[in-house]
């Protein structure tokens, strides 16, 4: 049934993301009527340049102390190495996001563990279902075998959502009629061992950090996966919606704090929000891993990026795609 | 005063209002504040803090706008937004809305894309009470739309309450079906649904509907989150159009009406405890309140009858856990979410209160250790639970010692005396 989808994107040819992403730029830039590059063309560095390009990081969600810095990194850089105009300003400042947002990227790895379990956290409709069905395709495209927990047995119709991906898909969903998400993904870890599948992608419900109570709750979830396995879950992914601004740093913290965090995906680049909360993030990840410069956590790092809807619109990231997307 | 508005921009930039919008509304208030200079007294600071709140409140609109349904039957609704914003949901929340103004809303999904999107309806439709018509992912959008349309007209709906897909402004031909529905339904209310932690792109998805679909108000959601909500400048600014409600939890009792101020003090740093003391009014049984009220002030003792009613008033505010959401972070991070009394826990209070006598019930000293345990027979409880129950019914007996009539303020605070820490 869900085969006969009008706007099944997973037709489409598919292109790389970069080239999506820039493609969902230039039409941003049709609606807002600037273009960034030609921000840098034929450009003296002067004061006023650089008030632009701050301009430019804010309103991509960067956040004011993180462009600050960026900013503030770029001058020293223009003092010292004095770059003939504005696209050799443009090209350092690229290079400053680049150096930034490099150590985010990581790919997944595979598997070293069997089940190797991953599960999803995030706020309310930030795509952790949709981009479940994606992964699950690159699994599959792996040759890997997969199964789906349906850990959402809050929102209406989750769980019929996460079948439906099954379905596309071709891999079983384990689902309960019961109101335990604890209890669902053990049953499905349980099943993926009887079955000796390669991968368990865990699904649960939306939940806003101030909801104190469904924070426990997901706490407990991670606990009862941990009882089956020690090592397990070997993943415990954020999805954050690019739309979202500043609020993204706070659910990064809260649920790094509630389950700590191994990766991000970030979703919904194929609009016209930049997702330049990222930037935010990584600032901060540097910052504190230079005050605790002891600590053993490795960086957070930032796994796919969304670029639609459609079961094929998931890609790795790439630091550079993603700052030449930003800053073309 | 330069220094001052610096901060005040900094601040509505982390609280996502988009910077074009900043700007402006920086200049308003700074032209606002030298005027106010010379005419009053106040220091330049003084004077700021007041001109930003007022000007930021004037520029969030009127408060509380209703919504418009004076058309020949049915009126219709359509919903519309970028994914995953809450439209579904609030199309729910708006159907329950209407049927407790004794309206009658007929709900029909056009979203045949997303997996289980009519499903979800259909869930969210026999939640709050009604009736839903059937759609497939078959369909065409704009099939589904006219024959909804018509329906609703033969059966005398009051209401059509029309959701659709998520989109995005810049996706042409999503954009093209949702000027057609728009265009065969004409609708009296089209409103924009977004979510309260949109970023600075704000500005162009609202500005992108509000040109496709002359909106007519906007829904802002997830604001029981500790998003400071700067996209609702953003929207409110580019669109022009009022903010008719706003969304405060994923259960359909989680719609309410828009108060600027409160939205303007939100975006400037502070909690929204006004709303909560509101929605424990909406909660608490008026005249059961007064009556307790009034037994309280004639010098009456509050007995365990009276602490049952308490306790069913408090499940019907959906329970403690759902009231300490609402209050900002910074208050509750101290509260143990695992301790809070629960719904289930609730219905166990009401039970071991059933298990008791009237005179227990009016005399609580009169149980000692044996009937305790009959009252814990009675309501498959241990005696620990019973003594639990009486340390809360004390508390609470102290709390409505200070209360002195009802004052919600100060039971707020009392019910937080009531968790353990
Ligand atoms: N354009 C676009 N839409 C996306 C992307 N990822 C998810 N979506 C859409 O966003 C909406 C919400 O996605 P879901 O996967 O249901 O989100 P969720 O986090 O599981 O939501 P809850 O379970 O309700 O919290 C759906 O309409 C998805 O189709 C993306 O990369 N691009
Ligand atoms: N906490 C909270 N969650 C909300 C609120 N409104 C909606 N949600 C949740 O947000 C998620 C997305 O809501 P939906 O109603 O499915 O959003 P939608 O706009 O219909 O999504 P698409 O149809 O995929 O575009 C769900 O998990 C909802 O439960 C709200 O006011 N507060
Ligand atoms: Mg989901
Ligand atoms: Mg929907």
């Amino acid at each position: 049934m869900f085969g006969l989808l009008k706007k099944s994107v997973d037709q489409a040819p598919a292109r790389p993301w970069a080239e999506r992403l820039r493609a969902g730029l230039a039409r941003t830039r049709g609606v807002l009527g600037t273009d960034l590059s030609a921000l840098f063309k034929r450009r003296n560095v002067d004061e006023a340049l650089f008030g632009e390009l701050e301009t430019a990081l804010i309103t991509a969600d960067c956040g004011v102390e993180a462009s600050a810095q960026l900013i503030a990194a770029l001058r020293a850089r223009a003092r010292s190495e004095r770059p003939a105009d504005g696209a050799e300003l443009k090209r350092m400042l690229k290079e400053e996001l680049i150096a930034l947002l490099a150590p985010l990227e990581r790919a997944l790895e595979p598997a070293h563990a069997r089940p190797l379990v991953i599960m999803f956290a995030g706020v309310n409709g930030s795509g952790k279902t949709t981009s479940i069905g994606k992964l699950a395709k690159f699994f599959r495209s792996q040759g890997r075998s997969v199964l789906l927990a349906a850990g959402d047995t809050f929102r209406a119709a989750a769980r019929e959502q996460l079948v439906a991906w099954g379905e596309r898909n071709g891999v079983t969903v384990i689902a309960q009629a019961s109101g335990d998400p604890g209890a669902v993904v053990y049953d499905a870890i349980n099943a993926a061992r009887a079955r000796s599948i390669d991968v368990v992608l865990a699904d649960t419900a939306g939940r806003l950090p101030t909801q104190l109570h469904l924070m426990e709750e997901i706490k407990k979830v991670k606990r009862v996966i941990a009882k089956l396995d020690p090592e397990a879950p070997h993943e415990v992914i954020l999805v954050l919606d690019a739309n979202i601004g500043q609020n993204a740093l706070n659910q990064v913290k809260a649920f790094d704090a509630a389950l700590g965090l191994t990766g991000l995906v970030l979703t919904k680049l194929d609009g016209t929000a930049k997702g330049g909360v990222v930037v935010a993030i990584a600032a901060q990840a540097r910052s504190s891993l230079a005050q605790a410069r002891s600590t053993s956590k490795r960086p957070l790092s930032l796994l796919f990026v969304g670029v639609g809807e459609g079961i094929d619109d998931l890609r790795p990231f790439s630091a550079r795609d993603f700052v030449d997307a930003l800053v073309e | 005063m330069q220094e001052a508005l610096r901060e005040v921009r900094v601040a509505l930039l982390e609280a996502d209002c988009a910077l074009p919008v900043v700007k402006d509304f920086i200049a308003a208030v700074k032209e606002k504040a030298l005027g106010e200079e010379v005419i009053g007294s106040l220091s330049p600071g003084q004077a700021l803090v007041g001109v930003v709140h007022r000007e930021l409140t004037r520029v969030m609109g009127e408060a509380n706008a209703v919504l418009d349904l004076a058309v020949q039957p049915p009126a219709v609704i359509l919903m519309a937004g970028l994914q995953g914003s809450g439209k579904t949901t609030t199309t729910g929340k708006l159907a329950r809305w209407l049927i407790e103004q004794k309206k009658k809303p007929l709900l029909v999904s056009c979203d045949v894309y997303r997996p289980a999107a009519i499903e979800q309806l259909k869930s969210v439709a026999a939640q709050a009470g009604a009736d839903f018509l059937p759609s497939d992912s078959s369909e065409k959008p704009l099939d589904i739309a006219r024959r909804a349309l018509e329906h609703a007209r033969l059966r005398y709906y009051d209401v059509l309450l029309v959701d659709t897909a998520g989109r995005l402004a810049i996706d042409v031909a999503m954009m093209d079906e949702i000027r057609a529905l728009h265009a065969a339904l004409n609708p009296v209310e089209t409103l924009f649904v977004v979510d309260a932690m949109q970023g600075q792109d704000a500005v162009n998805t609202a500005r992108a509907f509000n040109q496709a679909l002359a909106l007519t108000g906007v829904v802002l959601t997830k604001l029981d989150g500790d998003a400071r909500g700067g996209a609702a400048l953003s929207v409110r600014q580019v669109t022009g159009k009022p903010i008719k409600f706003i969304g405060t939890g994923e259960k359909l009792n989680g719609l309410e009406p828009f108060y600027p101020e409160r939205m303007a003090a939100r975006m400037l740093g502070m909690g929204d405890i006004v709303s909560l003391v509101e929605e424990a009014r909406k909660g608490v049984d008026q005249e059961k309140a007064l009556e307790l009220a009034t037994k309280i002030r004639k010098g009456k003792g509050f007995d365990l009858e009276d602490f049952k009613q308490q306790v069913q008033q408090m499940r019907k505010m959906g329970g403690l856990s759902a009231m300490v959401d609402k209050l900002p972070a910074q208050l509750t991070q101290n509260i143990n979410p695992a301790q809070l009394v629960d719904d289930k826990q609730i219905r166990r209070l009401e039970g071991i209160i059933n298990s008791m006598t009237p005179a227990e019930r009016a005399r609580p000293e009169l149980l000692k250790a044996t009937r305790k345990r009959r009252v814990a027979a009675g309501a498959g409880v241990s005696v620990q639970e019973v003594n639990r129950l009486l340390g809360q019914f004390e508390q609470m007996q102290k709390m409505m010692k200070m209360m002195k009539g009802g004052n919600l303020a100060k039971m707020m605070r009392g019910m937080k005396g009531m968790m353990p820490r």
